[in-house]
């Protein structure tokens, strides 16, 4: 009995409630410990420490373009993801922080007059940290106390700014390079345009002819 | 990844050391057999590093480690090649730099089509140690073997009227996979530019090898400018015109943003590039992931030999 009721522990610790969700939070962290390792072993090239703060942001953006993916996904007939939504938008603020500390700590050595310089004089930074700002209530809310203590309406409006802070992640990765048809950045910034264009479609369908048949199966309490 | 190393260069493609350095010899005696057809088979097409011999000079740097060959041969910006560090490294093995030739024009008594070795005869190779400053906040030390510039200048003799010198990057889409295709970064030629009292410093050369061997591709094979003081991008690759003019040529990067990039691009830690402040640099290979940023010099460090080119000029205004 005891020993039934340890493994059944054990196996709580281990794949948690959600065994799928579990393994999305340690396939996501892998490639932050492997691009850490690279650096660590000398590996990522002639400036590890740009290519590092880099790969890290654009595991960000790529996280969080997955999660306003998901939506869409499913409104347009697609397998709902709903219930990953959370973990892969928290991979994506959690990259979002690593990026921001391997910038503050091994980019700038914590020199703070140079940071705030940057904040306040290079618009792409100044971008930057809007993206990183707007997402940190998002991430603090990103459970279920939360979600009751706010309510399902404003909690929902409240997540609405996860397009704005994508947005900006994606305008922050265009402004730092140097001609405009670098193919990485352009892409990015297509696939978020897109994203949300078809987000403004579907609000513009759903407002203009409310009592159509939806494309879709109708959305789902909470989602 | 299709990076060259020497390692793979078949041992049949490298001149040997010995016939190398006899070449002049060499030469005079195939010319006398009339054998100078069959010299294409000795020096191949595709350019691999060969080695040079190049006396040292008192305005190289010596006090700073250089940045490793692997380093400077596999972190370029070569935008004709692509936009990523390493796509020159990559891809530039596709360019071939046999035979090369150099068109000089423009305000000049000497024009003319010289083929790379007329230019190279004449010359006698220095090993230039100097500190390069990219645009981007970071920096190499590579050691050059090259010429000065002012020599290839001075033998074509600019008229009255010259100011200002111009310089063209090859476009050959064939070869450089960048300039074809629907988006393509820039608009070719690469140009830049420098006024002539700038271009006839002792200080600026044109590079014909690194580390004692001829150019790899990626780093602007056969012959490029170098100018230590100014940022990396003045510093243009792979040159096939030098044009004499009198007004401000048009250079690549102040035509794509003129608010970014200006005529001059000295290295100046006091004007901030508008997206990023050039107060510090990354020295490459220095402390990996932990390695501290350097303060920026004036001038990249070669002010006591260029400030006085930039007398009552506003270096703000001009930057």
């Amino acid at each position: 009995m005891a020993a039934r009721q340890a493994s059944a522990a054990l196996s709580r610790v281990l794949l948690g409630a959600d065994p799928v969700r579990r393994a999305i939070y340690i396939l996501g962290l892998v490639p932050a410990v492997w691009t850490f390792y690279l650096g660590l072993t000398d590996q990522l090239g002639a400036d590890p420490q740009n290519t590092l703060e880099r790969t890290l942001g654009l595991w960000a953006l790529r996280f969080l373009i997955v999660a306003l993916a998901i939506t869409p996904l499913r409104r347009l007939g697609g397998p709902s993801l709903i219930r990953y939504r959370r973990a892969v938008g928290l991979l994506g603020f959690y990259y979002a922080c690593l990026h921001l500390t391997v910038y503050l700590v091994l980019d700038q050595g914590l020199d703070l007059p140079a940071i705030w310089a940057d904040i306040v004089k290079r618009p792409y930074i100044t971008v930057g940290m809007l993206a990183f700002t707007i997402l940190v209530p998002l991430a603090v809310t990103s459970n279920a106390p939360m979600i009751r203590r706010l309510g399902s309406r404003a909690w929902q409006r409240l997540h609405k700014l996860v397009y704005v802070a994508t947005a900006a992640a994606a305008i922050h990765f265009v402004m730092l390079v140097k001609s405009w048809w670098t193919p990485e950045p352009a892409i990015y910034a297509t696939l978020v345009t897109a994203l949300l264009l078809v987000r403004v479609w579907l609000y513009a369908q759903k407002r203009l002819w409310p009592n159509a048949r939806p494309v879709s199966r109708p959305a789902r309490a909470g989602s | 990844m299709l990076i060259r190393r020497p390692s793979d260069i078949a041992p049949s493609e490298i001149t040997p050391r010995d016939v190398y350095l006899r070449r002049r010899e060499f030469l005079a005696g195939a010319a006398a057999l009339g054998v100078v057809s069959g010299l294409s088979a000795l020096f191949p097409a595709k350019a691999h590093a060969a080695p040079l011999t190049a006396a040292p000079s008192p305005l190289s740097t010596t006090d700073e480690e250089k940045t490793t060959l692997a380093n400077i041969t596999t972190y370029n910006n070569f935008y004709e090649f692509g936009t990523d560090k390493g796509d020159p490294a990559r891809h530039a093995h596709r360019l071939t730099t046999k035979p090369w030739k150099v068109k000089i024009d423009g305000l000049v008594n000497h024009p003319g089509d010289y083929d790379l070795d007329d230019l190279l005869k004449p010359a006698r190779l220095e090993e230039r140690i100097y500190r390069m400053r990219c645009v981007e906040g970071w920096s190499m030390v590579i050691p050059w073997v090259g010429f000065p510039l002012a020599e290839v200048l001075k033998r074509a003799d600019p008229q009255g009227s010259a100011k200002y010198v111009a310089f063209e990057t090859l476009v050959r889409p064939s070869e450089m996979p960048a300039q074809s295709g629907y988006f393509q970064p820039l608009d070719w030629p690469y140009r830049e530019g420098l006024r002539l009292d700038e271009a006839m410093h002792p200080l600026a050369i044109l590079a014909v090898g690194l580390y004692g061997e001829t150019l790899l591709n990626q780093n602007g094979a056969p012959i490029r400018l170098v100018v230590p003081w100014k940022y990396g991008f003045k510093s243009i690759k792979s040159i096939v015109r030098i044009s004499l003019v009198e007004k401000e040529p048009p250079i690549t990067w102040k035509s794509q943003n003129a608010r970014e990039y200006g005529f001059y691009s000295n290295v100046n830690p006091q004007v901030d590039h508008p997206r990023w402040s050039q107060a510090t640099e990354r020295r490459i290979g220095e402390g990996g992931l932990f390695g501290k940023r350097r303060p920026t010099l004036m001038f990249n460090g070669y002010g006591e030999h260029v400030a006085g080119l930039y007398a009552g000029l506003d270096l703000k205004a001009n930057y």
